[in-house]
């Protein structure tokens, strides 16, 4: 029953993050990215989702990707063509961090 | 140049007239020190404590937050409004008005534009350092298209005013994971540089958005190589660091460093470490005047010294 509804809450999280075909989302709630750490393979667009009432960005050490600032529901899609590991931070709040990884399609 | 107290009758009704909104920090020079003077106090009495207030040196205004919609200040231009007419209802205006940062929400053109309308209101010389909310366009042109030109798009620069050296500092910029603020080598050889020379009788006053000092480090709240920036200072007798950022007033005195932060005329936050993170704190609408407000500094000349005030519009 309790996993039932596990089951539920995280199916009707990932409908209501907009998740559309072929993207991975990663949601922002509560001053963190999640998850934090993420493996996708090459090819892959990932969305980022601000579910917070704070906005917050998404910006790459490598200034590979950035997002303009996203308020509340806002979210942010990048495509990873590139194999390596990205490292990205929120610039408002350079406490929340987070990396992808992601994988050759061979 | 008269140290005859600014807090009369006439003004403390004024005050009383501003049922909501946010106010700012007074900043009176005072014997080489500047203090803040809470306003709110003032009004309230202890007239021993103000009648040494000195001349309006500048107004600090910090965390307008144009574009912040939430609950917890659904009307942050009325505030701000609020603050403008507070200010310019100063029976002696100061002739300046520094903003810490985070003028806009989102770093949006119309909110940079509805803030800029807002401002002009103050009609009087305005000093900025851009906040993280303002540097958030993944271009990072909006704040500098508007507010570049002092320091020539760097985001530091200098400025005397009333025999006080002012350093407008950035530490928004380039943040490391998990950082706090940061100046940057570039932005600190520049500053030993503008303080070289300089009479260390000179009172500075350094502004910045994010605290030069760790207020508490998990969230942020602090710049990694304040340190070496302080170093600098260290050897003028009267040292006034103002900033904004996390909206409620901590002060720190170190030597003849005075650290100020400012509150916000937007919304207020938690206290350090107070639930997930530095998001807006919603109070009742009966206690939110109490918790905004502007910084206003005074200069006294004969001893010269600083001194401050924050002001709520409660």
């Amino acid at each position: 029953m309790k996993i039932k509804a596990l089951f539920l809450t995280s199916v009707l999280l990932a409908t209501s993050l907009g998740a559309r075909a072929g993207e991975t989302v990663i949601s922002i709630h509560e001053f963190m990215f999640s998850p934090t750490a993420m493996t996708v393979p090459a090819g892959t667009t990932v969305r980022w989702k601000n579910l917070d009432g704070e906005p917050h960005t998404v910006r790459s050490l490598d200034a590979t990707f950035k997002s303009d600032a996203l308020d509340q529901n806002d979210s942010f899609a990048f495509k990873f063509d590139k194999p390596g590991t990205y490292r990205y931070v929120c610039s408002i709040h350079p406490q929340m961090v987070g990396t992808i990884v992601v994988k050759g399609t061979n | 140049m008269t140290n005859k107290v600014s807090f009369d009758p006439a003004r403390r009704g004024a005050l009383k007239c501003l049922a909501f909104g946010g106010a700012g920090t007074l900043f009176t020079l005072s014997a080489g020190i500047l203090t803040p003077i809470d306003l709110a106090l003032a009004r309230n009495g202890d007239p021993d404590k103000t009648a040494n207030a000195g001349v309006p040196l500048f107004v600090q205004i910090s965390d307008t937050h144009i574009g912040f919609n939430k609950d917890a200040n659904p009307d942050v231009i009325g505030t701000l409004t609020r603050t403008i007419a507070l200010v310019n209802a100063m029976p002696k205006k100061p002739g300046l008005v520094i903003h810490t940062g985070d003028i806009t929400h989102l770093s949006k053109p119309a909110e940079f534009d509805t803030a800029a309308l807002l401002l002009a209101q103050l009609n009087t010389e305005l000093h900025t350092t851009p906040g993280e909310h303002d540097v958030a366009d993944a271009s990072v042109t909006e704040y500098f298209s508007r507010y570049g030109k002092p320091s020539q798009d760097r985001g530091y620069y200098s400025f005397d005013h009333s025999g006080v050296h002012f350093v407008s500092l950035i530490n928004v910029l380039n943040f490391k994971p998990n950082g706090l603020g940061n100046l940057g080598a570039e932005q600190l050889e520049w500053l030993e540089k503008d303080l070289r020379g300089r009479s260390a009788s000179t009172p500075i006053v350094v502004f910045a958005h994010m605290p030069l000092w760790t207020v508490y480090a998990p969230w942020g709240w602090g710049t990694g190589d304040a340190d070496q920036a302080m170093s600098y200072l260290q050897r003028f007798g009267s040292v006034t660091v103002l900033n904004g950022h996390i909206h409620q007033i901590v002060q720190k005195v170190e030597g003849n460093i005075t650290f100020h932060t400012a509150r916000s005329t937007a919304y207020p936050q938690p206290n350090p470490g107070q639930g997930p993170g530095p998001g807006p704190l919603k109070v009742d609408a009966g206690d939110l005047p109490k918790m905004l407000g502007v910084s206003n500094v005074t200069l006294k000349r004969h001893p010269a010294g600083i001194s401050l005030a924050d002001t709520t519009l409660a």
